[in-house]
């Protein structure tokens, strides 16, 4: 008996990878060991900004154990190599080449300067010290506005200017809409806000690791990395590599958030070196490197002004940002903001958007994609917005929401900045919300505290947000200048036992896709959940994909291992027909078996499998396979919302920030795991909190990052968050099979203004309309004590901790 | 900042002493204290005699079995690792941490920052959790290690990563091996008096993933059933 008859999609399973990972069995890169294994260790510039003037590798080379020395000219004589940047947003996009090492200038502090190869990890990591290097200081270029003020220094002298891309979109000109202009001239109210959005470090915590292997068949690499099959392909072009000459592994990967989107000059650097040697080479990073030269993310700043009447009905939305891209472009960096240009608008009828992005370069680490990747901006934008339009009128701030947004009956709906939302219900998951929260109850104990003068002030936070993920339909991307498609493959392996290979382009870090997968093709093929086997991270076995972010994988490659299973059953079909001499026609397939119509006659599809291994006797013309693959392409976005509500009480005198309650009803669409689901939930919302009260990448005047460990940038521990409410509304996709939406980002993506909105709420009565991330005691202290303008101003430290003692401007500008 | 050290330079190795006899308490509360590095240690003084202990760091000075030893040269160290006894050969200045990843092969524990902030090097040392990252190997002399990999026996799991698994307490499992081994010790100290008391005393180990909320469950779901297993 092969069928299931319970389905396997909703099932709240436990997880296939539990069991590797629990017993400390992970392969992580950093693991592997090869015959003649030799180390590389970089050598990181100290500087922002200066002209190397010479580097003295003669010590080094003497060092114990010290095979080579590398720089720029050793690795790169001509200059030609340039890191890859696969999102040119304009055509006249300034674009500075980002070489393996730095070659006769340093962009930002971090940046590679040379390479040491040694016999073991710790032997290349001492020859560092040996390394001779002069420099010549360029003045460092740090601060958005700074950065485009007239006559201000250049970080790439060549490219003349530090404005990477300017990337518009307009309603009145696009004809989706009005023009923004006009409703802000004839509006009955206006409210105009600038917010900070703070750098944030990824900080997963697995550190950037490859191993390259030049003496196998195909030239062989492990990395610890979220894009094997891009870093395939983009390394076989950066270096000119035959792409079928090289096979990239992604082995277990701990954690990404959008941090190992990349292709890292460390990654064509051992490439470069492994095939010079002639010998296996590894790179790991140390945790003070991945916090200064793996790509960061966030960093804008936003102007935005919202138009609307008297009665709250919101009229238009103006939206003016600028972006730090750091020194160079990274993969999809120029991009990240414009995936905030469709998000801003939200949930709401806005009848009149403009949208308008400045990509700025300064002298910092590169920034790309972190969980969420431009719909955290916007989202935290518009919520903010909502709220202080709401005090501004005196409403609710949820009346005002609501009076405003899209109504369950009028999906699906083709919003101001073109998308079409095809499903969602935020009536229903706000109504969920409001009751798990008792938001009544909550206001009636804010309205007590503010009366009596308690010291300690209750806030409420909202935000009803929206995403677009399932990143994304090809068409899309082309009319957006992305570097490739959006499509995704699986391929279903129909084995003689009646065992099945999954095989899939989707390359997991810790979202469960083995036992997502699983579920999925045990109930499209009907077999056990238990006989079916996920592959995926090599290219070898899985030739075909484009990988994991943007909330993609379930709803792009959960859905082509959905076709790839009807393909397979069209293929048995005929067989079944063929072994139980029946027409085609006749037969229904349900539970993993063939049925002749109005009949008990019946075949497992795992016995039509073997009967194609075996192959005595196959109908006419019929190939000895039921092996499929399928290439999905979405139609469109999927679009997960939802209702989250924080309650957080601030201490007045000490400015300390206490969640007191976190609710959250998210519509994720149809669920496959609501265990995997629930806890994609918590780690987003952690994030997203994070970025709301703890984490800032501090810069000093110098250009060096002072918040370099996890002493002064605050990932939060298990002490610092509470416990969530979560609940789920379900409102199926009507654009796939499965009715899937993607939640790997939705938390982080809804939380952070529902925290910031609940501390300003807090204490909006004593003057404050806005207080800059992270809402530290000490920036809240302030607000309090002297209002919005002194704010996260000169002062704003990192949250405490080491680096900020040398900080005396603090803050990314 | 100006700084002629290279940035790589204080990478692997660092080291900073843990308190050999209280590293757990010393650092479970104390995460955001600062944690200072001297940088690599030129030479370190050793406890000669085997099974000498953690505590030879401690009562070193007043030794007469101290001999020096300087860098470059290396030390046998024999340690116990989850029951069997281990011998490496190890440079005076190579933590715990690198020993069992790197020389006994012993890759379930895991470098996440290689300072102490992070937790994914958790072990237990003679019942304790240290992290090894923040303890030379050679301060370990005869101490009984156990490892991630060392918890279950044969194909049965320690009670404590059968609720890891029954709760979904990881996602990536980067941060998991550190998670387990503290959860294991905070249990056995009885600091599961609620969930307040758990998510402080497990606020050493973080978790990129955020799987706190399950953490939690999963370690008051494995003391209690503990309690049962007493009663």
């Amino acid at each position: 008996m092969t069928s299931t008859l319970e389905p396997e999609v909703g099932r709240a399973r436990l997880r296939k990878e539990d069991a590797r990972l629990i017993t400390g069995r992970t392969r992580w890169t950093d693991n592997f060991t090869l015959p003649g294994l030799v180390h590389l260790a970089v050598l990181r510039s100290t500087e922002a900004h200066a002209k190397i003037v010479s580097i003295d590798t003669s010590a080094a080379k003497e060092m114990p154990g010290v095979l080579a020395v590398y720089t720029a000219d050793d690795l790169d004589p001509e200059g030609s190599i340039g890191m890859p940047c696969a999102w040119p947003i304009t055509p006249d996009m300034a674009s500075p080449r980002r070489p393996v090492l730095a070659q006769g200038e340093v962009n930002f502090a971090g940046e590679g300067v040379a390479v040491v190869v040694a016999r073991s990890a710790a032997e290349a990591e001492d020859a560092l010290a040996s390394i001779d290097v002069e420099y010549e200081d360029l003045p460092v270029v740090l601060g958005l506005e700074n950065a485009l003020a007239e006559g201000a220094p250049l970080v790439h002298e060549d490219l003349g200017t530090n404005r990477n891309a300017v990337w518009k979109f307009d309603s009145g000109e696009a004809g989706s809409g009005g023009d923004v202009e006009q409703a802000i001239a004839e509006a009955e109210v206006v409210v105009k806000r600038r917010f900070r959005q703070q750098r944030l470090v990824p900080a997963f915590m697995e550190p950037r690791s490859c191993v390259v292997d030049p003496t196998a068949a195909q030239l062989t690499m492990w990395s610890a990395t979220q894009v094997p099959h891009i870093l395939k392909t983009m390394a076989a072009l950066t270096l000119g590599i035959p792409e079928h000459k090289l096979r990239v592994i992604a082995p277990d990967v701990g954690g990404g958030f959008g941090g190992k989107i990349a292709v890292l000059p460390e990654e064509i650097m051992a490439l470069l070196v492994a095939r010079k040697l002639g010998k296996p080479v590894k790179w790991t990073e140390s945790r003070s490197e991945t916090m200064v030269a793996a790509h960061h993310g966030r960093d804008q700043i936003q102007d935005l002004t919202i138009a609307a009447r008297r009665d709250g009905t919101v009229t238009g939305l103006k939206v003016e940002l600028l972006a730090d891209m750091g020194a160079y472009l990274g993969l999809v960096g120029p991009g990240v903001p414009i995936l905030g240009a469709f998000m801003f608008n939200a949930i709401y009828k806005i009848p009149a958007y403009h949208f308008a992005c400045t990509n700025v370069f300064t002298n910092t680490t590169l920034t790309d994609a972190y969980r969420g990747a431009g719909r955290p901006e916007a989202t935290f934008g518009i919520e903010r917005m909502m709220d202080e339009l709401a005090a501004e009128l005196g409403m609710d701030p949820m009346e005002l929401r609501e009076k405003n947004w899209i109504k369950h009956d009028e999906f699906p709906y083709t919003t101001v900045s073109t998308l079409t939302y095809d499903s969602g219900n935020y009536e229903a998951a706000t109504e969920r919300a409001m009751q798990l929260f008792d938001y009544e109850g909550l206001r009636r104990e804010q309205r007590e505290r503010r009366e009596r003068g308690d010291t300690v002030q209750l806030g409420i936070g909202i935000s009803t947000f929206t995403e677009m993920c399932g990143l994304a339909p090809s068409r899309v991307l082309g009319s957006l200048d992305y570097g490739a498609g959006g499509w995704e493959h699986a391929a279903i392996r129909m084995l003689p036992t009646g065992k099945v290979e999954v095989v899939t382009g989707s390359s997991a870090h810790g979202q469960g896709h083995e036992t997502a997968w699983s579920q999925i093709v045990a109930d499209q093929l009907g077999v056990p959940f238990d006989d079916v086997e996920v592959l995926h991270g090599d290219t070898q076995s899985s030739h075909k994909g484009l990988d994991t972010y943007g909330s993609r994988s379930l709803a792009v490659g959960g859905i082509a291992v959905v076709k790839a299973a009807e393909k397979v059953i069209a293929k048995a079909k005929p067989l079944a027909a063929h072994m139980m001499e029946c027409a085609e026609d006749d037969l229904e397939f349900a539970n993993g078996r063939f049925t002749v119509r109005g009949t008990d006659k019946s075949t497992g599809i795992q016995d039509v499998a073997f009967a194609a291994f075996m192959a005595h006797d196959l109908p006419e013309g019929m190939e000895p396979s039921l092996d499929s693959e399928a290439v999905y392409d979405p139609e469109n976005f999927s679009f997960p919302h939802g209702t989250h509500l924080c309650a957080a009480e601030v201490d007045t005198e000490t400015g300390r920030v206490h969640l007191r309650s976190y609710v959250c009803v998210d519509d994720v669409g149809a669920v496959v795991n609501p265990l995997i689901v629930e806890g994609q939930i918590h780690g987003g919302l952690a994030q997203g909190i994070a970025q709301a009260l703890y984490e800032e990448a501090v810069f000093d005047e110098f250009g060096t990052l002072t918040s370099g460990t996890f002493a002064d940038y605050l990932l939060p521990s298990a002490a610092d968050l509470p416990s969530f409410t979560t609940d789920r509304t379900e409102t199926r996709s009507t654009t796939n099979p499965l009715g899937v939406k993607g939640v790997g980002e939705a938390g982080t993506i809804a939380s952070t203004p529902a925290v910031v909105n609940a501390v300003v709420d807090a204490v909006r009565h004593l003057g404050v309309d806005d207080i800059e991330m992270p809402l530290t005691p000490m920036r809240v202290w302030q607000a309090i004590r002297t209002g919005r303008s002194a704010a996260g101003g000169p002062g704003a430290e990192a949250g405490g901790g080491l680096g900020s003692i040398d900080s005396t401007q603090g803050g990314a500008r | 900042m100006r700084s002629d050290e290279p940035m790589g330079g204080f990478a692997d190795d660092a080291l900073v002493p843990a308190d050999g006899e209280h590293g757990a308490e010393a650092f479970m509360p104390t995460r955001r204290t600062v944690l200072v590095s001297a940088g690599a240690a030129a030479a370190v003084t050793v406890a000669a005699g085997k099974g000498a202990g953690g505590a030879a760091w401690a009562s070193a000075a007043g030794d007469t079995r101290v001999r020096t030893v300087g860098a470059g040269e290396s030390v046998e160290v024999a340690l116990s690792v989850n029951g069997q006894r281990r011998t490496v050969t190890v440079e005076p200045r190579v933590t715990l941490l690198d020993a069992l990843r790197e020389r006994l092969g012993l890759t379930g524990t895991k470098k996440g920052c290689d300072r102490g902030e992070c937790g994914a090097c958790t072990v237990l040392v003679g019942g304790e959790r240290i992290k090894s990252c923040l303890t030379l190997a050679v301060m370990r002399q005869g101490a009984e290690v156990t490892t991630v990999e060392g918890l279950a026996s044969g194909d049965e799991l320690h009670p404590v990563q059968e609720a890891f698994i029954r709760h979904d307490a990881f996602q990536c499992g980067g941060c998991t091996p550190g998670q387990i081994m503290s959860a294991v010790a905070c249990i056995d100290e009885g600091h599961t008096g609620s969930d307040a008391e758990i998510r402080e005393w497990m606020s050493g180990n973080l978790c990129r993933c955020a799987a706190y909320q399950n953490i939690v469950a999963a370690v008051q779901d494995a003391a209690d059933a503990g309690k049962k297993v007493r009663r």
